[in-house]
């Protein structure tokens, strides 16, 4: 089990600041007078139900979404001035697996950018993506079919891409979905780890429980910021009945905050004063 | 059997079939994989219509199509931008629009001395010492742009946003392959014609495929098997007394067929075989 460490929030200068935010796509806004700021160092989850702007937020950080009002500076300097490097891991559902591309072609990707115009790479930056391949564990597989993985070994190859370019910030989206119990542990460890390296860190997550709690700070999202803070501060009825709009009961467990949907009571209200352990249980 | 090449005209064909035959596998790996297999055909349909725009306005018909077709190539990719309008959709409009146009000039002058069933179907004899130039400077400066920008390409293929991401200038990236297709494309007309331009572009990726599940290893055999057929095509129909780019088009059809019976066989040998394979390799790390 990973347990949230203390948020510690310096006086330095944040690597991602969203200003007042207005932002989406064809004129029409998604996210509403976002203020966020992300600190060196930071970890932070994205929590909402589908349709909440997580993935667009992400998206502003990396200049792809259409700002209305508002700004996003990534180190200091505005999306719309210069286009941050980042390193992104899509979601997997998003990637063509049926493209001709083996673990280390796609983990080489990160290196493309940093490279010289020729149609192979500096021993350096393939060592740079077998070192990384090798963290991950998956250096025994780099000549293999990205679609001959199993769910945990994709993510890690897109994240091992992501690393590739020696990014100060990583950006991840949804990263624990689709793939089973413990490789979702072993992502979010993995993350831990980076993160203690001090790579800053933002990611999508749609699961309260396994994920979020989890992480050292979270921003609620609907459309707007409902809240952000420590997963024990901010997991509380009001704020989950404001995001997800479904009322939602907060317990205890071991020191962790846990969160339980309301058993659907549909008239039978009164039994509403059932004691609160038996509530947390699924 | 050599016949043929004591004519020079032969071995001239034999020489522009092979290398536009290359140039069309090499190319055809990144339009397939981006899913955009009909542009070949809708492209080569637009610089038909630019090559009788040009030719009514007395300009150099190499220059005239290719600026045509490269227009038609971006107006396609910005189109697609869009996101309501998809690529096929795009491209159905952008290059049937400009065909048409290319139909209308000609019914409307009727005096074209220019064979214009050439263009449609291809004729290796027609290829002159003009074209010949044309089709290796395109094979020398196509040669070097992927050369220079595999890794670019690879990327933008494989997922242009991410790429974009990452720091790759996708915007030039996609125009400079809409330059090389269009020109790629102007230079094959003569062998391979209007109509078949599609197959030779199509082909050769789907059976390097087929074969491999490397990028840089489809790219090499599409580039090989891309030249084969437009070889060994050129040579069948001169035996046959066949049109060239049909002939190039069969041979790679016929190839395409063999490929897809072998593979298809190969798996069903060996049931599931791959599958359990990739399980077992994936629990340890997983």
């Amino acid at each position: 089990m990973l347990h949230p460490i203390p948020h510690e929030r310096g006086p330095e200068s944040p690597v991602v600041e969203l200003r007042t935010l207005t932002a989406g796509y064809g004129g029409q806004p998604v996210l509403r007078d976002i203020s966020l700021s992300i600190l060196p160092g930071d970890f932070v989850g994205l929590l909402g139900p589908s349709g909440s702007g997580k993935t667009t937020l992400l998206r502003t950080v990396l200049g792809a979404v259409d700002i209305y009002a508002g700004d996003v500076l990534v180190d200091g300097v505005s999306v719309r001035r210069r286009r941050p490097r980042t390193g992104y891991v899509p979601q997997l559902e998003t990637i063509d697996w049926n493209f001709p591309a083996t673990v280390e072609e796609v983990v080489m990707m990160g290196r493309t950018a940093d490279s010289p115009l020729l149609p192979w790479f500096r021993p350096r930056d393939r060592q740079l993506a077998r070192e990384i391949m090798e963290r991950l564990g998956i250096l025994g597989l780099a000549q293999r079919h990205i679609r001959k993985l199993s769910g945990g070994q994709q993510q890690r190859v897109f994240l091992a891409r992501a690393l590739a370019s020696s990014p100060r910030l990583l950006l991840l989206d949804e990263p624990t979905a689709g793939v089973d119990i413990k490789t979702r542990d072993d992502v979010l460890h993995l993350l831990h780890d980076l993160n203690h390296q001090g790579v800053t860190i933002l990611m999508t997550t749609h699961e309260i429980n396994a994920v979020a709690a989890h992480l050292p700070w979270v921003v609620c999202l609907n459309g707007r910021i409902v809240a952000e803070g420590p997963p024990a501060a901010v997991f509380t009825p009001e704020t989950l009945q404001a995001t997800y709009g479904a009322e939602m009961h907060v317990t205890q467990y071991e020191g962790m905050t846990m969160v339980a949907e309301a058993p659907h009571l549909y008239g039978r209200r009164e039994r509403r004063g059932v004691p609160e352990g038996a509530d947390g249980e699924r | 059997m050599f016949e043929p090449f004591q004519y020079e005209f032969f071995v001239r064909g034999l020489v522009a079939a092979t290398l536009v035959g290359g140039l069309c596998g090499l190319l055809g790996v990144y339009i397939v994989l981006r899913r955009m297999a009909y542009i070949g055909h809708g492209l080569s349909h637009a610089v038909f219509g630019g090559a009788v725009v040009s030719y009514v306005m007395a300009l150099n018909f190499y220059i005239g199509a290719s600026v045509w077709g490269f227009l038609s190539a971006v107006l396609i990719t910005l189109t697609t931008r869009k996101q309501k309008i998809g690529a096929d959709a795009a491209i159905g409009i952008v290059t049937t629009a400009s065909f048409a146009l290319g139909v209308a000039l000609i019914s409307r002058y009727k005096t074209f001395t220019r064979n214009f069933d050439a263009a449609l179907f291809g004729n290796i004899l027609g290829v002159t010492q003009g074209d010949m130039a044309a089709i290796i400077g395109v094979t020398a400066v196509v040669g070097v742009v992927f050369f220079v920008g595999y890794k670019y390409f690879l990327f933008n293929t494989f997922d242009s946003e991410v790429a974009r991401f990452y720091g790759l200038p996708t915007g030039w990236v996609d125009t400079l392959f809409s330059l090389v297709l269009a020109a790629t494309i102007v230079v094959s007309m003569q062998v391979l014609g209007v109509t078949l331009i599609a197959a030779a572009i199509v082909i050769p990726p789907v059976v390097a495929r087929l074969l491999t599940d490397s990028f840089r290893s489809m790219v090499a055999l599409s580039t090989a098997l891309g030249a084969s057929c437009g070889l060994a095509g050129i040579y069948l129909s001169y035996y046959l007394d066949i049109s060239s780019g049909a002939s190039v088009v069969l041979v790679a059809a016929a190839l395409f067929i063999v490929v897809l019976a072998l593979t298809s066989l190969r798996r069903g040998r060996r049931p599931g075989v791959g599958a359990l394979a990739s399980r077992e390799h994936s629990a340890p790390g997983a």
